[in-house]
């Protein structure tokens, strides 16, 4: 598979270009499905967090991490415009496309990056700013510019990035990074490979024609299947750390518990699934039960840290 | 001087970017408003005439 070696974002003619982007097109380069799985991920960090924090103050936080995860987003479609036109699902993105230059997309990505950072710090605290900082360049630039294109392995390290924000939502309120926010960084780093690995089976064309060394195209699919169970197992047991830990209720870890259990059954499905099987359908399945897993895993970190929090009571 | 026109695709586009940077600023001022107050909190009346 020919890896890809030049990256030709920068070299596109700075012209005097009048924009089609509209403002929905804007709004496209903040990844917003992506964003969202921040924002209720950061939120539930925050609200789990011991003390309190301002409401008004918390939304801020909510809205600066946000805004943020999409600086990043819109740093990573400048950069991968080059390999986002060649593939199916990223094609009509708003840089390939022709809607937005990349030169814009650059600068509106660095500017919403400051705006971020210095908000989250200037309002809330410095330590949840840097992080905040940290996890912008650890996408922008550890993922995107040298991960991505270099290595199978690029989504497992890449994946912390898209793991911080209940670290931040923590630190906001507690202004420490503790044991607990690491926790739920485990969920969601040890999620990650499973996840985007499912998705690299049957996207496996496209990040070939792309030349992204995905590792259902540089290892094989029997070693991709492989790494989805254990990852799938890791997955799970890491659900359960928070009861284990004494920061979530015994009904958490339960619901926990059968989730990952679903999760290692739809994972060891794709294990079965015999090689070269185009459909995929196995896979297919696991990447949608993979978005359900983490948002139910992290719906009832929220239930059990709220029923906690305003009655006392461990749920 | 060269004259530009712009498409009307591009007048869309130009007035849905101003109608959503004017909506964005006015939610910031507003926002900044309110978290400087909680802020600073009751001390925000402690002021020498």
């Amino acid at each position: 598979m020919a890896m890809t070696e030049k990256h030709d974002a920068l070299s596109a003619p700075a012209s005097m270009e009048i924009l089609e982007g509209d403002a929905g097109d804007f709004f496209a380069l903040l990844k917003p499905r992506v964003m969202s799985l921040v924002v209720f991920t950061a939120l539930v960090g925050l609200l789990m967090a011991p003390g309190e924090i301002h409401p008004v103050l918390g939304f801020l936080a909510i809205l600066a991490i946000a805004v943020g995860a999409g600086a990043s987003g819109a740093l990573n479609m400048w950069y991968d415009a080059d390999i986002d036109i060649l593939m199916t699902r990223t094609a009509k993105r708003p840089v390939p496309a022709g809607r937005i230059s990349a030169e814009t997309t650059l600068a509106f990505g660095l500017f919403l990056s400051v705006f971020s950072v210095a908000t989250l710090g200037l309002m809330v605290n410095w330590l949840s700013a840097g992080l905040l900082a940290f996890t912008i360049f650890f996408y922008a630039v550890v993922y995107s510019m040298w991960l991505k294109r270099t290595t199978p392995h690029n989504i497992v390290i890449g994946g912390a990035a898209g793991a911080f924000p209940p670290i931040i939502g923590w630190a906001c309120v507690t202004n420490t990074i503790s044991l607990e926010s690491i926790a739920l960084f485990a969920i969601i780093f040890l999620w990650t490979p499973a996840h985007f690995w499912a998705l690299a089976l049957f996207k496996a064309d496209d990040y070939g024609r792309a030349g992204v060394p995905m590792l259902p195209n540089v290892a094989g699919e029997r070693t991709t299947k492989h790494q989805i169970v254990l990852y799938a197992v890791l997955t799970a047991l890491s659900g359960v750390v928070p009861t284990l830990m004494g920061f979530a209720g015994i009904i958490y870890g339960g619901i926990a518990a059968v989730l990952g259990l679903v999760f290692v059954w739809y994972a060891v499905q794709v294990w079965r699934m015999p090689d070269g099987d185009r459909k995929m359908v196995p896979a297919k399945k696991l990447f949608a039960y993979s978005l359900v897993y983490l948002f139910c895993v992290f719906t009832a970190l929220l239930v059990d840290a709220l029923v906690t929090k305003f009655t006392g009571l461990a749920a | 001087m060269e004259k530009v026109d712009l498409t009307d695709k591009q007048k869309k586009a130009r007035r849905s970017r101003s109608v959503a940077l004017g909506i964005v600023l006015a939610v910031l001022a507003v926002l900044f408003y309110v978290v400087t107050i909680i802020k600073i909190g009751p001390a925000v009346f402690d002021r020498t005439m």
